[in-house]
């Protein structure tokens, strides 16, 4: 058979194919287990890093060890903040529960009204993850909560944890954003994101009161503890923060969740 | 090691380099520049795909059917970088976040379906992974020049480490911001043309 004959050229591109296949079907399985413990690494050292459990450039190594003994998930409906992680109809697993696969589910997700979507994320999940921290004897020290929000070109995503009170906050990190490196992309500077440790994101009346603004906070001012140093050359990114915590922190994020922890301390 | 093994490895790195005489690869020596880290295992990455595809290539290259020969390269290459991306996605979880999309687009780069075209098809599997590695190389260096001029330029470290204290820290060296978008990478690819071309005045081209 010649080598340019319809024949010969099925054969090989058939084998091609084929060899080709199991190569990258190989690969592609033999290496999932590892990869898929590389998210969940991942997951859970940023948990750790915004909650102040991780030092920075600290190994990998007790990463899991360190979640166990002061991470517990549960998983919030936001629209009735209720805790449903016990739930066993909506979350035989709970541990299974892909929050960021459920954004793109009609059955688990909604639909913001454009009015309302301050963050400009379109569609919002109905349950999410609130991760709550424990100190060494078992106290709950930090609420860690998932929030997300358009800036100038991406969508950042981060968590922001507050202390027992609700209001005060005890970090913000973005784990993952496409803003422009140097300006929009400081959201990620330590630097900038320590400035936010004390600030207070509530007001009297549990509203939510956190504003980036542009140029430096005046200490003298009455509303300092609501305010964070704006990012220079970042206006939108900077706008973009502020959004995406109004709405996680409002009416259709965790603020129903937040008020029913309150009343319940209150009691 | 003879002359033409020789010639092959090396020749790609000055005389003959393939983004600086070439112009192919420019789009990913834009995208992962901006960190030296990023750019070397980015070179390794496409190194190593060049080499492999060549090889690849080359072994069966008398069996394959002219007509169909561009998709039975591109296969090749493809399925190498896919394995690339897996590996990176678990033994470098870090790096492969950072590096996102443009593993992907090895697959892309004009460098390794140029050398497998233009080289594997017409020699011996030995010489043409050879000419991979050394194209390979050449690509590095260049993509290593110019992340070492945008990190250091842009914020000031040399592989994460802090070289020029910046400005924003508490130090003396204000980050130049232009270093760090894609734009920059062509001046520091353009004028490293420059330099080369006028010191090799065989590479310049007819006006």
């Amino acid at each position: 058979m010649s080598r340019d004959s319809i024949g010969f050229t099925f054969i090989v591109s058939a084998t091609l194919c084929v060899v080709c296949s199991i190569l990258v079907s190989g690969a592609a399985v033999g290496l999932r287990s590892k990869q898929e413990l590389n998210k969940e690494i991942e997951r859970k050292k940023n948990i750790l890093s915004v909650a102040g459990l991780l030092k920075p450039g600290e190994g990998t190594g007790n990463v899991r060890k360190i979640y166990e003994d002061h991470v517990d998930g549960i998983i919030v409906d936001l629209n009735t903040g209720k805790v449903v992680t016990d739930d066993k109809e909506l979350f035989p697993h709970p541990e299974e529960y892909d929050q960021k696969a459920a954004i793109d589910n009609p059955k688990m997700s909604m639909q913001i009204e454009s009015s309302k979507d301050l963050a400009g994320i379109k569609r919002r999940e109905n349950y999410s993850w609130v991760y709550l921290i424990h100190d060494e004897n078992g106290k709950l020290t930090q609420y860690v909560l998932p929030v997300r929000g358009k800036g100038l070109w991406s969508t950042m995503w981060g968590f922001i944890a507050l202390e027992t009170d609700l209001t005060t906050v005890a970090g913000l990190t973005f784990y993952e954003q496409g803003e422009t490196p140097g300006l929009g992309g400081e959201v990620d500077n330590p630097k900038w994101k320590a400035q936010w440790v004390g600030k207070e994101v509530y007001n009297k009346e549990f509203q939510p009161d956190i504003e980036v603004i542009k140029g430096s906070v005046n200490p003298e001012s009455p509303n300092a503890i609501h305010e964070v140093d704006g990012l220079s050359g970042a206006t939108i990114t900077s706008r973009g923060v502020t959004h995406l915590l109004d709405f996680w922190l409002g009416d259709l994020g965790f603020k129903p969740y937040l008020e029913q922890v309150r009343e319940k301390e209150e009691k | 090691m003879n002359s033409k093994q020789k010639e092959v490895l090396t020749g790609p790195i000055l005389n003959n380099n393939p983004i600086a005489l070439q112009i192919l690869g420019i789009c990913s020596a834009l995208a992962v520049t901006t960190k030296m880290e990023t750019a070397l295992v980015m070179s390794i990455a496409v190194t190593l795909v060049t080499a492999c595809s060549n090889a690849a290539v080359a072994s069966i290259r008398l069996q394959i059917p002219s007509s169909i020969r561009i998709i039975v390269q591109m296969t090749v290459i493809a399925s190498l970088v896919i394995l690339v991306d897996q590996f990176l996605k678990a033994f470098a979880f870090g790096i492969s976040k950072q590096l996102s999309v443009f593993v992907g687009l090895i697959i892309t780069n004009c460098i390794v379906m140029g050398r497998a075209e233009g080289f594997a098809m017409k020699n011996e599997p030995g010489i043409s992974f050879l000419d991979g590695i050394g194209n390979g190389l050449g690509y590095s260096a260049v993509l290593m020049l110019v992340a070492f001029f945008r990190e250091l330029l842009g914020s000031g470290s040399l592989f994460g480490f802090q070289i020029l204290k910046l400005s924003r820290d508490g130090g003396w060296y204000d980050a130049n911001g232009l270093m760090l978008l894609p734009p920059s990478a062509f001046f520091i690819i353009g004028i490293t043309i420059w330099i080369l071309r006028t010191l090799k005045t065989d590479q310049m081209e007819e006006a």
